[in-house]
């Protein structure tokens, strides 16, 4: 076998040879694809990145990364990642999974990941219905959306991931969308090099059990975040989350607050941590 | 006049005018004059008002139970009186406040009000020092030097200044006085004890937070739940003088999953709960069987399904962790059985989950969370410490979950070259691929369960106490061997002949653990805290004799009479 070019080379280091088991025409190949590429262009060692994930289609991209990764139980991405986070800061920790875990099952983790900024990123590939129990509502699927759960319409509003994730006060929020892979990957980069608790919602349509939210209406209704928006007015960002019908991709709101790894080590500093602190006096405590 | 060699006084009255202090102040200060202490509490399970119980048992020798009748009650107000004076043995002793309890109504023979709230609100203007002039009075009746408790004072009140100091003094000295002046029969209640060696006094829920510091756990994750938070709050206290984590997070889903995640990225994790959190870790539970992550869950069982009395005790909880969980996965249960023990089992769960890669969960109960007892001063030095088997960077392809003949594969921690891999919750390859054919799922059922025969190996070993020829045997669990060890002491003093067992691993019981011992006897009485007879339906499986269940579901843990009177019971119809 000839060289391989250099380019591609490093694009094997991030793949492992399990091939997906998703749907051709999935969107989350659109994010597979940005995941290599981030990493390609951050030039972290497969080493030093763990990928956690729930449970649905979207979880099973740990295999494709030939990194470390926790394949663990549904909606319980974020306390997994923090856990591993928190015992190990040196490593990139990035959590991946879908709507249902992130907004569902899930969805009670994520104010506490947010206020607590661990270090991490948490990419939601988002396809507003239940692809792996073979197409079900979720909680971003629209009302009156017509599932084999809803036959005669959802009855229930959608959450907006954005919106409330803004509101519960995450440091970097963004949107993506699988079909711009470039944008996708500066996305992830900046999201991964952000210092605390980056959340990415990317728009990754389901072409088996989602026939509304398809590649084809997304195109016709994402735009990019317009030029003037300040990331760091939050309001600003809230308004773009809010917009109906309408999905800005980028960036919208990123600030800078002390991540958890960073405040837990301020505690230890507060009562001088040795790690070799004889335990003899911790006995003397009961005597 | 026989000496006295074991006293068992209650104090009762209303949750937070002193109860609770004053039950420890006098635990602590009887522990440092020599004795041996043994403390029971109960608390409503509202944060204020409603009863408290404390019991403190003192003597001059070991002490395995609570101890079943008062020699002295002191009444804080009518209802401390009225609720227990039943439990008084006939010639005990009541003291009570004089302010508070109608002396008309009072039937005991040998009594002795001491006016505590007007001594506290009138000679000592601090009506709450309540408490420290009855910690003065208890001191004298029991002839605990006042260096001790001045000492004690002192230490308790040192960041309030030495005012409060002085007041606090005048109340234990005021206590002490008036026993002195009024109470002519100090001599029946003097036990002589002798300078001791070291020793420890702490609770069972203090005693598993130090004994998962001195494993090497360093990560903790609650939250907060009766009876087991205070184990959470002394981690948070010592785990970042040490350079750890303890996080208190949303639920206990996340509790458990934070500290999975910990444990995959290398560190000993820990969490710890009571039934309805443990309920909700279960999920968890299987898969930290199924992705072999090391991490131990303490259980401190409280009374009752749902959340039924949250301040009382019960043994409920063991078929759930023997077997909570969905599927077919390995795990060990290891329950102490007194607060010396909370110690040195929470060292051998960790050592266990880390040499075999699986959840193991601790079972302790409220009535062991929350007592004090003396305990020998551990000797760290000899405390073994075991590590997971860790994977060594080398140029073959890694097999996470090779199959090995323990059923034991080496661990790569992330961040370790060679070692990428995916732990799952999946059924999967060797090399942590996803896979469902038959073959692979037996396979891998076996690999895990091989660990748990390879880990009973390691089980701490089961004592036996008793007389070796015994046909009839008694069994129990946890914190109610302590009630069967006085039991069968006290049956064996009558002439019956019993062998009873001390085994610290309920589940499973592998390659013989426990069941080979049980076969020296004919006939088993199995004595828990529950109604179904959980321990006993565990050994039925596997034991062959005649199991005879002996349960009590009350809220309270036994009696030791009631044990005695059934080894009696069994051993007449034998």
């Amino acid at each position: 076998m000839g060289e391989m070019p250099a380019a591609v080379q490093a694009k094997l280091e991030y793949k492992s040879e399990v091939k997906p088991t998703w749907c051709p025409g999935c969107g989350d190949f659109g994010v597979l694809r940005a995941v290599y590429e981030a990493f390609e262009r951050l030039g972290v060692d497969t080493k030093d990145i763990c990928l956690v994930s729930g449970i649905g289609c979207s979880s099973r991209i740990p295999f494709f990364v030939a990194s470390y990764g926790f394949h663990g139980v549904h909606g319980r991405i974020l306390p997994t990642a923090t856990g591993i986070k928190v015992a190990n800061p040196e490593l990139h920790v990035v959590g991946l999974g879908g709507d249902g875990d992130a907004f569902s099952i899930g969805a009670g983790h994520l104010p506490h990941a947010v206020r607590r900024n661990p270090n991490l990123t948490y990419i939601v590939m988002d396809n507003n219905i239940y692809g792996l129990t073979k197409g079900q509502t979720s909680p971003t699927s629209a009302s009156q959306f017509v599932t084999k759960s809803t036959p005669y319409g959802n009855v229930e509003d959608p959450i907006n991931p954005l919106a409330m994730v803004l509101v519960y006060g995450a440091t970097f929020v963004a949107k993506g969308f699988s079909g711009k892979a470039k944008e996708l990957t500066d996305l992830l980069v900046a999201a991964i090099q952000h210092e605390g608790f980056s959340f990415v919602d990317v728009l990754s349509p389901c072409p088996t059990f989602n026939k509304v939210d398809t590649f084809k209406y997304y195109a016709e209704h994402v735009a990019p975040i317009p030029a003037e928006h300040d990331v760091t007015d939050k309001l600003a960002a809230l308004r773009l989350a809010l917009e109906p019908e309408k999905h800005y991709l980028g960036i919208y709101y990123q600030v800078s607050r002390p991540t958890l790894e960073q405040r837990l080590d301020a505690s230890r500093r507060k009562v001088r941590a040795e790690p070799q602190r004889e335990l003899e006096e911790l006995l003397a405590r009961f005597s | 006049m026989s000496r006295v060699h074991d006293i068992v006084i209650r104090v009762g009255g209303e949750s937070g005018e002193g109860v609770i202090s004053t039950g420890e102040l006098t635990t602590l200060a009887a522990a440092r004059a020599g004795f041996y202490v043994y403390t029971f509490r109960t608390y409503p399970a509202e944060i204020k008002g409603g009863h408290a119980v404390f019991q403190l048992r003192l003597s001059d020798h070991p002490l395995y139970s609570q101890g079943d009748e008062l020699d002295v009650l002191l009444a804080f107000n009518q209802e401390g009186y009225d609720k227990h004076h039943a439990d008084l043995r006939s010639g005990g002793t009541l003291v009570y406040d004089k302010d508070q309890v109608e002396e008309a109504s009072v039937l005991v023979q040998k009594k002795f009000g001491v006016p505590l709230t007007s001594i506290a609100r009138d000679e000592i203007k601090m009506p709450l020092a309540k408490n420290m002039v009855a910690l003065g009075a208890l001191a004298r009746l029991f002839s605990i030097p006042e260096a001790i408790t001045r000492e004690l004072v002192e230490e308790k009140f040192k960041k309030k200044g030495a005012a409060v100091i002085q007041k606090n003094l005048e109340a234990v000295t005021a206590g002490g006085s008036y026993i002195e002046k009024n109470f002519p029969d100090l001599e029946a209640l003097h036990i002589t004890v002798k300078p001791t060696d070291k020793r420890l006094v702490l609770s069972g829920n203090e005693a598993i937070g130090l004994g998962a510091i001195v494993a090497g756990c360093r990560e903790y994750f609650g939250y907060p739940i009766t009876p087991a938070s205070d184990i959470m709050e002394f981690l948070a206290e010592e785990l970042p003088k040490l350079g750890g984590t303890m996080l208190q997070v949303e639920d206990e889903i996340a509790a458990l999953a934070m500290a999975i995640g910990s444990s995959f990225a290398g560190k000993k994790a820990m969490t710890a709960t009571s039934g309805p959190g443990f309920s909700l870790m279960t999920e968890l539970m299987g898969l930290a069987g199924m992705a072999e992550v090391p991490v131990v869950v303490a259980d401190i069982q409280r009374a009752g399904p749902s959340t039924g009395m949250p301040t009382k005790m019960e043994q409920g909880d063991l078929n759930l962790a023997a077997y909570g969980s969905h599927g077919e996965a390995p795990r060990i249960v290891v329950a102490p059985i007194n607060v010396e023990d909370c110690f040195y089992q929470t060292i051998a769960a960790f050592n266990l989950a880390e040499r075999y890669q699986m959840p193991v969960v601790l079972l302790s109960d409220q009535s062991l969370a929350y007592r004090t007892e003396c305990i020998r001063r551990p000797d760290l030095s000899r405390v073994e410490v075991w590590g997971r088997e860790m994977f060594q960077t080398n140029g073959d392809g890694y097999k996470r979950y090779v199959f090995s003949e323990t059923g034991v594969s080496p661990m790569a921690i992330p961040g370790t070259p060679g070692g990428n891999y995916v732990a799952t919750g999946l059924e999967h390859s060797e090399t942590g691929r996803p896979r469902y054919d038959p073959t692979t799922h037996q396979r891998m059922t076996d690999k895990r369960f091989r660990k748990v025969v390879a880990a009973a190996r390691d089980f701490p070993p089961v004592e036996t106490l008793g007389d070796a020829d015994a046909e009839l045997g008694i069994v129990g669990w946890g914190s109610t061997l302590g009630p069967v060890r006085e039991a069968v002491e006290l049956a064996r003093a009558r002439g019956i002949k019993i062998l009873s067992f001390y085994p610290r691993v309920l589940h499973p019981l592998a390659n013989g653990y426990l069941i080979n011992d049980l076969k020296r006897v004919k006939r088993l009485i199995v004595a828990e805290v529950n109604m179904l007879g959980q321990f006993a339906g565990l050994i039925e499986r596997q034991y062959r004799g005649e199991v005879i269940r002996l349960s009590v579901y009350g809220g309270l843990p036994f009696k030791t009479r009631t044990i005695v009177d059934k080894i009696a019971e069994v051993a007449r119809n034998g």
